[in-house]
């Protein structure tokens, strides 16, 4: 047996187009009766452990206007900072947690939104920790391959001064780009630009 | 290929050079909606090796039949009825079991049962336009559907997408996340569309268009189409004295 197979190209991404809702969310779009909810939109229970936040947000093209077609995804830690994922190598995350949650804008606003629970910080195999933060994936219409970018907290200084992935953000003022801010009784802002003086640090992950 | 460097983590860096760039100005969407900064490059980290998990628990027995999943009882789905399966894998060739592939699609006159739709094309009332499934031990998925129309779209004075069906894809890790479109054998409309022509490689355009396929075609009922998908694969590592991956 040969020691090296060359690797595969991954399928060319294309773009989610302006109907992604049939496919995605189609409850949400008016396609009723296929499936029992849309899913990813609900990601926590009763016992669910942890801190209540909710995020709102929109997203915003490269002439201001919200991106009213778009279709965000989250992924976060549990309380705990552990993936309910069988990946999740570090220990067992909370059953009643999903850790994943699907947000379709507003089609008149572009608002999206997600009702959660504050992620706890994650330490990787080194020890090293990264402060709380959780996975932002955006697709829509004009977005030929999905944007993948992280929410910080902005009541987390003392975690987000030593997260090695907001250190590695030039210029230093982009960071600020991944903050979620703190608007009081667990509700977050985090408003994502695709393009222009205030736009947000997307990653090659 | 690109993607041996030297960074660390799990998992393959994704081939940008491969991938559609963000800006393609013949997509005219495209460049209000392109990021201009260049990309943050970092290392998987657990945020990214890790993912989502559907069970089987999630799937309805119709759910990958789009024939009669939206149809009344008795009733299916208008068109001509296709059988579209392939394997899900990752970039080293090893199947990926247990991954949610969701699809939608237009009826078969182009028209998509959505809020924003205008196209005159009449809707079908037993055409809803989605479907998912769980891929199986070996990586195969399976739809029932009907071949979409192709349709006009305002990009420029006379765009017309070719026939395609939506696919989101969930492998075992978030980093794999991929949503894509799957296109038909001899549509004289792939070369046309500039969304198709924003992936930079003709080998790329030709990996997301599928094949005809007589041993999958159900006689008398329905063609087979074949439509293999890659997802990002891990950096290798040794396991029991053999080599996994590269």
């Amino acid at each position: 047996m040969s020691s090296k197979t060359p690797l595969l190209h991954e399928s060319p991404s294309q773009t989610a187009g302006p109907y992604v809702h049939i496919g995605l969310t189609p409850i949400f779009s008016g396609v009723d009766g296929v499936y029992r909810e849309d899913p990813g939109s609900v990601m926590v229970n009763d016992k669910t452990s942890g801190e209540r936040i909710c995020i709102t947000g929109c997203v915003y093209d490269g002439e201001g206007a919200p991106v009213a077609d778009a279709m965000i995804e989250i992924w976060q830690a549990d309380a705990t900072g552990l993936y309910p994922s069988p990946q999740e190598t570090r220990g067992s995350a909370d059953p009643n947690f999903i850790g994943w949650g699907r947000s379709a804008a507003d089609p008149d606003s572009g608002e999206f939104r997600f009702d959660t629970i504050k992620p706890g910080a994650l330490a990787d195999a080194d020890g090293n920790l990264a402060a709380p933060h959780i996975t932002v994936w955006i697709v829509a219409r004009g977005i030929n391959i999905g944007l993948h970018t992280r929410l910080y907290f902005d009541d987390e200084d003392d975690a987000n001064a030593g997260d090695a992935l907001l250190a590695a953000v030039e210029p230093r003022e982009r960071a600020a780009s991944l903050l979620a801010q703190s608007q009081g009784d667990g509700n977050y802002r985090f408003d994502i630009y695709l393009q222009g003086a205030r736009e947000t640090v997307f990653l090659d992950i | 290929m690109s993607n041996d460097d030297e960074r660390p983590g799990a998992w393959l860096p994704r081939e940008r050079d491969w991938q559609p760039p963000a800006l393609a100005p013949d997509y005219r969407s495209s460049v209000a909606r392109s990021p201009r900064q260049p990309l943050l490059a970092f290392p998987t980290t657990p945020s990214e090796e890790t993912g989502p998990v559907f069970g089987h628990t999630l799937i309805g027995p119709q759910d990958h039949d789009l024939l009669h999943n939206f149809a009344r009882d008795g009733a299916s789905a208008i068109g001509p009825r296709i059988v579209v399966y392939g394997q899900l894998r990752d970039q080293s060739g090893r199947a990926v079991p247990e991954a949610l592939i969701e699809i939608w699609q237009a009826n078969a006159g182009g028209r998509y049962r959505h809020y924003n739709e205008t196209y005159i094309a009449p809707l079908d009332p037993n055409f809803g336009g989605c479907g998912r499934c769980i891929t199986d031990a070996n990586g195969y998925y399976e739809f029932h559907t009907i071949h979409p129309g192709a349709y006009p779209w305002p990009n420029g004075p006379n765009s017309w997408r070719p026939a395609h069906i939506h696919f989101s894809i969930f492998g075992q890790a978030f980093a794999q996340r991929l949503i894509t479109q799957m296109y038909f054998e001899g549509d004289p409309l792939i070369p046309l569309c500039p969304i198709v022509n924003a992936i930079p490689h003709r080998e790329g355009v030709e990996s997301l268009i599928a094949k005809l396929d007589m041993e999958k075609t159900l006689p008398m009922d329905s063609l087979g189409y074949r439509f293999d998908i890659v997802l990002r694969g891990r950096r290798q590592t040794y396991f029991e004295n053999r080599r996994e991956g590269l």
